[in-house]
């Protein structure tokens, strides 16, 4: 773990803690209700990977288009998706982001141009390239952000997409949240090329690894890799090595990885190092720690107020939106 | 009404597109060798030199990719007509047909409506074999969340991507390869088809025959032959496969109360089941025979000619399942 950059303010390393935070407290609180029975079906947490999504965020504008996973929590909050609307999806209720109909692996926010929330490994990577075509035909100078685990890698959909992107230098971002493992398939026994990166060179697209579990590195390499994509010369992937601390899902228990790997992992955890960075530049006391922390707290408080009093969509409307609500021709 | 022209049903097909492209800039191509090569079925032909590359765009052999891609790009505002050159080939897309075009409007709470048209040719009668000629439009037809049609005219041949574009859903568009090069006549009716309801395309008094695709024309055959015998069929172009016109099919039914459902799909799970239970949930005191089928054997479509057309749905094999109802000698 290297120091802070030559010049790094306080308010920059306070806000990104800050978003981290949010997410590692709402998915504690997540694991929590999951136990309590008000989130049910498929829960996927992302301790560990909230670099990324910070990281990446940080560096996309509002027109910019997201496609995402079933393990979104963290992306979602990152991108602005409101937290109440977020727990309220996670619990059904109509209030949600999604209205309820998606639930956990379902995210989805057109106010923030995020579009889920995709369930299917490796199906969101078309997706992406499709949102990044539409971009570069409307000629706007907006991205497509796409993130993936490093299991999608070996689906076709993902040299597919890679190849199309190319291609048609489309403005698209591949982020692939390398965390060694595809459910409980380590990497290398699904993989004859462990390095994912380096898959990219077959379709001439620009890629990189990045130390995943280091915020400002993912900030860093996602400002180059947007700037390359908003210029027109095409997509990049880039390959974030990192590690989920908790289960797969809830159903998960962990019989594929030593416990001892995880603890190694969990302190190079991307909270706990820029906790300590900070501290030790002197940027942030306990104190000021111990405030984000409540303040975190907090905002997920409210929003489990904000879930639980939410009411139910009435039965009646079950077969609301399986068409568009507009008249068809 | 002007006089109507005489086209092939490719030729109204391109038209389509080309009205397509011309009206609304947000509208491209993009499949399989749409550009360059013209369409596998020449389909569009000369509109890579009209539109250019940007929007008669071909695209690799990656199904899944440029069929998700066309997904995306409907989500990002813009209008894709998505060519698939075959039913068979769709399946490598199916996953983005289905888990996704199908799914994201109900499962974002209809933040995110999918306006794409998903265009593939199918069926048999080009002696093209297993991996080019089957009829699985009843895999399509089972997804909510899809608009499913099937031009079998001209004029809708022409018409129905006009309505399938305006659509804020994901509509497939089933072509059959045994009709692009049929002729017929374009009319003033092109102008005004609309997405979903049948067509009674033969008005009868004896018998209604329920069908769809290149089925129509054995329909027609058939009713011809029929005729000689003085039965009069009443034929039903389904045209939408789903939704699934229920009224037009079962007031044709009250009618006649007799009914033929011929269905180049296998009968197993078919269509024809479909409509054939609808028959008899809503129309069952209606009917004065049980309801019978003509489907296509089960069996992979094979090469040879005879035997292709043994396994389809043919004229004759019409011609006697209605006499049989009727109780004429066969």
């Amino acid at each position: 773990m290297s120091g802070l950059p030559d010049g790094f303010k306080r308010e920059r390393g306070l806000h990104l803690l800050r978003q981290m935070l949010r997410i590692r407290q709402f998915e504690d609180r997540c694991a929590e209700l999951y136990g309590a029975g008000h989130i049910r079906g498929f829960l996927h947490l992302c301790d560990g990977e909230e670099a990324i999504a910070v990281g990446v965020m940080q560096v996309l504008g509002p027109g910019d288009a997201i496609v995402s996973t079933y393990r979104e929590h963290g992306h979602a909050l990152a991108r602005g998706v409101a937290m109440g609307p977020l727990m309220a999806e996670l619990y059904g209720k109509r209030a949600g982001c999604s209205g309820g109909r998606g639930g956990s692996m379902h995210v989805f926010d057109a106010a923030t141009r995020f579009y889920g929330g995709n369930a299917i490994v490796g199906g969101g990577l078309p997706l992406a390239v499709g949102l990044g075509l539409a971009e570069k035909l409307r000629g706007t100078c907006n991205v497509s952000a796409c993130f993936f685990g490093e299991g999608a890698a070996a689906e076709g959909e993902f040299h597919e997409s890679m190849n199309l992107a190319a291609l048609w230098r489309l403005p698209v971002l591949f982020i692939c949240e390398n965390n060694l493992y595809a459910m409980g398939t380590a990497l290398a026994r699904s993989e004859s090329q462990t390095d994912i990166q380096v898959k990219a060179a077959a379709y001439d697209v620009r890629a990189a690894a990045v130390d995943g579990m280091d915020v400002l590195a993912v900030e860093q390499a996602a400002r180059e890799a947007v700037e390359h994509a908003r210029a027109g010369r095409g997509p990049v992937l880039l390959e974030m090595r990192t590690y989920r601390l908790r289960a797969h899902s809830m159903f998960d228990a962990q019989l594929y990885r030593d416990k001892a790997e995880v603890e190694e992992w969990r302190k190079r955890g991307p909270l706990t190092t820029l906790t300590t960075r900070l501290k030790a530049a002197g940027l942030m006391t306990e104190d000021d720690f111990q405030a984000l922390l409540r303040e975190a707290d907090a905002e997920v408080a409210a929003a489990v107020e904000f879930a639980s009093a939410a009411e139910w969509e009435p039965v009646e409307d079950l077969a609301r939106h399986v068409y568009a609500e507009e008249v068809t021709p | 009404m002007t006089t109507p022209l005489r086209i092939t049903y490719r030729e109204a097909v391109k038209q389509g597109i080309r009205g397509a492209l011309l009206a609304d800039p947000r509208v491209f191509l993009m499949g399989e060798d749409v550009g360059r090569y013209g369409g596998c079925f020449a389909v569009s032909k000369g509109l890579l030199d009209e539109f250019g590359e940007e929007r008669v765009r071909d695209t690799p052999l990656s199904e899944s990719a440029f069929v998700g891609a066309g997904i995306g790009a409907a989500l990002g505002g813009l209008r894709p007509i998505v060519e698939v050159m075959t039913v068979n080939f769709s399946l490598l897309a199916l996953d983005q047909i289905v888990n996704t075009a199908a799914t994201l409007c109900h499962m974002s709470g209809g933040q995110f409506p999918v306006p794409v048209v998903i265009r593939m040719a199918t069926g048999a009668g080009r002696q093209l074999a297993a991996q080019h000629s089957h009829s699985l439009e009843a895999w399509y037809a089972h997804v909510p969340g899809l608009r499913v049609v099937e031009p079998a005219t001209i004029d809708d041949a022409r018409g129905m991507l006009r309505v399938a574009l305006a659509s804020p859903d994901p509509v497939i568009v089933f072509e059959p390869i045994s009709l692009y090069n049929m002729e017929g006549d374009l009319t003033d009716a092109a102008a005004h088809v609309r997405l979903e309801g049948a067509r009674v395309h033969r008005a009868g008094s004896s018998v209604t025959l329920v069908t769809y695709g290149a089925s129509l024309w054995r329909c027609i055959a058939a009713a011809e032959v029929l005729a000689q015998d003085g039965i009069d069929a009443e034929i039903v172009d389904l045209r939408s496969l789903r939704p699934l016109d229920d009224a037009t099919v079962l007031a044709s039914v009250r009618k006649t109360r007799r009914v033929v459902i011929v269905d180049e799909g296998w009968r197993t799970c078919s269509l024809a089941a479909e409509i054939g239970q609808r028959i008899v949930e809503q129309g069952f005191y209606d009917l004065d025979a049980p309801i019978a089928r003509v489907c296509t054997e089960e069996v992979p479509i094979p090469y040879p000619k005879h035997l292709e057309d043994a396994a389809l749905p043919g004229c004759e094999r019409i011609v006697d399942t209605v006499r049989r109802l009727l109780g004429h000698a066969v």
